[in-house]
């Protein structure tokens, strides 16, 4: 006789449960890009200008962030968040870039002009290998997918940012940090 | 010997950043959309695009010819699966006819880290792949459907493809060519 009641009609079982994979999985490259390219083309349609689909395609990059957040640090990091803005920033070129795209990124570079700003460079990303930007869509940059990414990375453990990305050298992600964050860290390196 | 490097294939990627997105992308579709049939509807949709320009790249790297049989068949899409997503569904349960079979996996890059909440019951998370199903033997003249019939995602213990053959599609030659 069954006179268990249920409450979910899944049995939980739940992800936490089975031990984190190592993250060294693979999928081919072609699959990702003919994913990308529809997700590309469902943003698209659903906005009018350059800067929506941006904003669109940042969004998504957004949510992947927040998941990779977690996943990096609990895995590499032995659950330590970082607390000094640039070794946050060195994870992102190294650890992160490494986990994702097998190598680091090409270039860190500290804005002369106006110390809230970084630059990370990478002068072939991956999402844009298959891409050729239509003359209409002027400076549409689909690695803004990316910089997403690294917003929601940032914005998470405290490094409240701005990200864009740029054709610049390659792709340039402009990072803009909030002065409080500046100030912050320079407090944390007087003491 | 040295993993120092970690440099990824070439023509390879990490496949949490291909979860992850995909993961967004229906997270996004189930924001977009009422309701989980619109969801799995457009997911089928977009596995269609990317079917019909996967198997181009599909019949190029594996030099692979025209089927025998839909048993031939069978094999190559599980191929397929090996090459694209590094997994090898069983395959199983043929009808009698033939024109039927079932891809059982066990693990799919799709789905890690995915659970699904209570009333997301209607979601066919993985529906991108009857699309690309679809769409991939439609380019080589055969004209396939399949569906989900079990689902790791709503507590099944696999995930059960079902694909099933209806006809062979005849060349359309244009008026005049002949």
């Amino acid at each position: 006789m069954n006179n268990t009641i249920t409450i979910s009609q899944i049995r939980p079982k739940s992800i936490l449960d089975k031990s984190l994979s190592k993250g060294r999985g693979e999928v081919s490259l072609s699959c990702f890009a003919l994913l990308f390219c529809e997700l590309v083309q469902y943003c698209q349609n659903r906005v009018y200008t350059v800067p929506e689909l941006q904003n669109k395609l940042a969004e998504m990059g957004q949510e992947v962030g927040v998941k990779l957040l977690d996943l990096y640090f609990v895995r590499e990091k032995n659950c330590k968040r970082e607390n000094k803005l640039l070794n946050m920033l060195l994870f992102i070129k190294t650890t992160l870039w490494k986990g994702l795209f097998g190598r680091e990124a090409d270039k860190l570079e500290h804005a002369n002009d106006d110390e809230r700003i970084y630059y990370l460079i990478e002068k072939e990303p991956l999402v844009n290998r298959y891409i050729s930007v239509p003359k209409d869509k002027g400076n549409l940059n689909c690695a803004v997918f990316i910089a997403g990414i690294i917003e929601s990375i940032l914005n998470c453990s405290g490094f409240t940012a701005k990200v864009t990305a740029h054709w610049h050298k390659g792709t340039t992600y402009m990072v803009q940090f909030e002065e409080s964050v500046i100030a912050r860290d320079k407090q944390m390196e007087e003491r | 010997m040295s993993r120092q490097g970690t440099r990824l294939d070439a023509k390879k990627v990490n496949s949490e950043l291909f979860t992850l997105t995909y993961g967004a992308l229906v997270s996004q579709l189930m924001k977009d959309y009422d309701n989980a049939d619109d969801v799995n509807k457009q997911l089928e949709r977009m596995g269609y695009n990317i079917g019909i320009r996967l198997i181009e790249d599909y019949l190029a790297r594996t030099g692979t010819g025209r089927c025998y049989d839909f048993r031939d068949t069978a094999e190559k899409i599980q191929a397929g699966f090996r090459l694209y997503l590094g997994i090898s569904p069983v395959i199983t349960n043929w009808s009698s006819a033939g024109d039927e079979f079932s891809l059982q996996f066990e693990t799919n890059p799709l789905t890690e880290f995915v659970e699904l909440p209570d009333n997301c019951l209607g979601l066919k998370y993985m529906n991108v792949l009857t699309g690309v199903l679809r769409g991939a033997c439609e380019m080589v003249q055969m004209d396939v459907t399949s569906w989900f019939v079990q689902d790791q995602l709503k507590g099944d213990n696999v995930t059960e493809l079902r694909v099933k053959f209806i006809k062979r599609l005849e060349d359309a030659i244009p008026a005049g060519e002949d």
